[in-house]
């Protein structure tokens, strides 16, 4: 009889460790983080080269929709008050809000909701419902729910609308799916985000980025409104006809990197493309050119 | 018997009984491995027969507003506004999903089907006019009742004229039963539907010469929803039916119409709701991408032909190329080269085409044909 007690007590204490794990993995990631450029930051801030498609796994349909983009589509009023999407936002220039929500019973986070300067209500449900059927809309931030793996949260993001993976038209669709990996080390949080895009990427896309903690951070609201920037003729959109955009070049030139290493691809995402970048001859100078710092 | 033989006789007689049991046993095993096989064998062609019904997709219920729901599956979209007094569809999906469309209505409301607007006449949207709506009734009253025998009986099935015209062509061979086709028509650029009967404020808007020449897009007000028909779908390209009044132009302006009628909430996400003709639940952002595809595909196809290019050129030049993992992935019954062939007739056949401009508004005519 004695036996039998200590058996259950011994099963009793390993589903109380078992089930209290979720509760002691949970990191508090709420509170006010501030962008810290160390990776990037010539793309993140002033914005990517036209034309530079370096270290990006797309295929061939992603790099013709860069090609044939013109930066002014974005006055339209339909583009203007664009937040960026879930999976790029991370990588903009944007102070970071994330709130917490709680059970009032156990406690335990429900929710995380992040919010960028610009943006808009990112929630991240952790209460395990599932993701919306296939025909729900789409949005900005997508549907996002997230499972503790220890320490980290490991968040899935589904129901995108069309977004983009560099701000120089190489687009991201909305069949994609991301997920990120929540990692906070005392003041610092780094989140790696990653997309999985089966109609523009041929790989896994990976990135990660670095927030600070900022105590005295306060993300206002940012109205915007639509209006008429440039006057046109109803129904123009402004884009190049394929082969007729020499901007391209640009970055190339400038840069003196071949021409075809900036056309992207996933093999450019990997260190042994140095050795054949050294193979290729550098293009023309044709304007002045930038240095490598 | 004694002795010996008494044991001998015992022992023959336990081994007959044995010999019995055992063919007893063996029999019923038989017997019941039988009944499992043939049960096996049932179980099979029943599972098979399932798997066959189960290849017809069932209709998917996505609830848009409160009391709007898109129903997916049934061939073209399906939208439903459920109200105290009934249901307003619009569409009806294709014929051979007609009960199971009904059945999901069912689940939605008991009330009847009042009106079905059709967006197009296509049979993937208009294929469940007749069962759906013989199930209904229209609300109908004083001398009209009094004067039209059937008056009451049956959804009222509502169209752009055109769409009654592609009904009853005489190139359609058999027939289509008259409860298959709009009863009430209306051939101006938007006709009003009363909020009272129909349960929201309802604006049917004519597109002209877009996916067909009788295409209507249908705003429904207070429930801020609007359903597109096939001038916008989310899995494919716009379909343009040039033999049918269908125009690329006429594609662009109403995918803009639109989004004109839309007005996006914060950050230009949500607000009014698309439902699409295929595809899933949008907002306007969702239309400004597509409406920015189409236009940018039609220019180049304008640029081509100015180029003096053929058909077949411009085809192989696959001027699409960068959005077909999106709209036409292999498989697709509806092809980039089919939809390129669309916008080279529809410009070549206007050979002053519209070009990034405002396309010619037809002319308003007469007051709306007379409902019943």
């Amino acid at each position: 009889m004695r036996r039998w007690v200590r058996f259950v007590a011994a099963g009793l204490a390993l589903a109380l460790v078992v089930a209290a794990r979720p509760v002691a993995a949970q990191v508090d990631f709420s509170g006010e983080w501030a962008p810290r450029f160390h990776e990037d930051q010539p793309e993140r801030v002033p914005g990517p080269e036209l034309g530079d498609y370096l270290g990006l796994p797309i295929n061939e349909s992603a790099r013709l929709r860069a090609d044939n983009w013109e930066a002014s589509i974005q006055t339209l009023p339909e583009w203007q008050c664009r937040p960026h999407s879930a999976d790029y936002i991370w990588r903009g220039p944007s102070q970071l809000t994330i709130r917490k929500d709680e059970d009032p019973l156990t406690r335990e986070i429900v929710a995380f909701h992040a919010e960028w300067l610009r943006s808009i209500d990112n929630p991240i449900y952790l209460d395990g419902r599932p993701h919306p059927s296939p025909d729900a809309l789409h949005s900005w931030g997508g549907f996002a729910t997230g499972k503790w793996q220890g320490d980290m949260l490991t968040v899935t993001v589904t129901h995108l609308k069309e977004g983009y993976i560099r701000r120089n038209g190489l687009p991201r669709s909305d069949r994609a799916t991301v997920t990120e990996h929540w990692m906070r080390h005392g003041d610092f949080l780094t989140v790696v985000t990653i997309v999985n895009d089966p109609v523009y990427l041929t790989e896994p896309f990976i990135r990660s980025t670095d927030y600070e903690l900022d105590l005295h951070q306060r993300v206002p609201p940012y109205p915007c409104e639509m209006v008429t920037e440039i006057e046109r003729p109803r129904g123009v959109i402004p884009h190049h006809l394929p082969g007729t955009n020499t901007q391209v070049q640009e970055f190339s030139e400038r840069y003196g990197i071949p021409f075809e290493a900036t056309r992207g691809g996933a093999e450019t995402s990997y260190p042994d493309y140095r050795k054949k970048l050294k193979l290729m001859p550098p293009p023309a100078r044709t304007r002045p050119r930038i240095e490598a710092q | 018997m004694h002795g010996p033989w008494r044991v001998v006789g015992k022992l023959t007689t336990f081994y007959r009984r044995a010999r019995r049991a055992r063919r007893e046993f063996l029999g019923v095993h038989f017997a019941v491995s039988a009944v499992s096989a043939v049960g096996i064998l049932f179980s099979v062609f029943f599972l098979w027969l399932g798997d066959a019904s189960a290849q017809q997709p069932d209709i998917r219920v996505t609830k848009v507003r409160d009391h709007f729901f898109m129903l997916t599956g049934a061939g073209g979209n399906v939208a439903a506004l459920v109200f105290a007094e009934g249901i307003t569809l619009v569409d009806s999906g294709g014929v051979e999903m007609s009960d199971k469309l009904l059945a999901a209505l069912r689940s939605l409301s008991t009330q009847p089907v009042r009106y079905i607007i059709n967006t197009s006449p296509d049979p993937d949207h208009t294929g469940g006019n007749e069962k759906i709506g013989t199930t209904g009734g229209q609300i109908t009253g004083g001398n009209v009742a009094g004067q039209v025998a059937d008056a009451g009986e049956g959804a009222e099935i509502i169209a752009h004229e055109n769409v009654l015209e592609r009904m009853t062509a005489p190139n359609i061979k058999p027939p289509l039963p008259i409860r298959m086709t709009p009863g009430t028509t209306y051939h101006v650029e938007h006709l009003k539907l009363s909020t009272f009967y129909h349960g929201d404020g309802i604006e049917l808007f004519s597109a002209p010469a877009a996916h067909t020449d009788g295409d209507s897009m249908v705003y429904f007000r207070k429930n801020d929803v609007l359903v597109t028909g096939d001038v916008f779908n989310t899995t494919m390209y716009p379909v343009i039916d040039v033999d049918r009044g269908g125009g690329i132009n006429g594609e662009i302006e109403a995918l803009n119409h639109i989004i004109d009628i839309a007005f996006p909430d914060f950050r230009l996400e949500g607000g009014t709701l698309i439902v699409p003709g295929h595809g899933r639940l949008c907002d306007s952002a969702d239309v400004a991408y597509y409406r920015d595809m189409v236009t940018i595909i039609r220019d180049r196809v304008q640029d081509q032909i100015k180029k003096g290019m053929t058909l077949e050129q411009v085809k192989a030049s696959r001027p699409t190329r960068e959005y077909d993992g999106l709209y036409a992935p292999s498989g697709s019954v509806y092809t980039a080269d089919m939809f390129v062939e669309s916008i080279y007739k529809s410009l070549s056949k206007n050979k002053a085409p519209a070009a990034a401009v405002k396309p010619a508004t037809p002319a308003p005519k007469a007051a709306p044909a007379g409902r019943k």
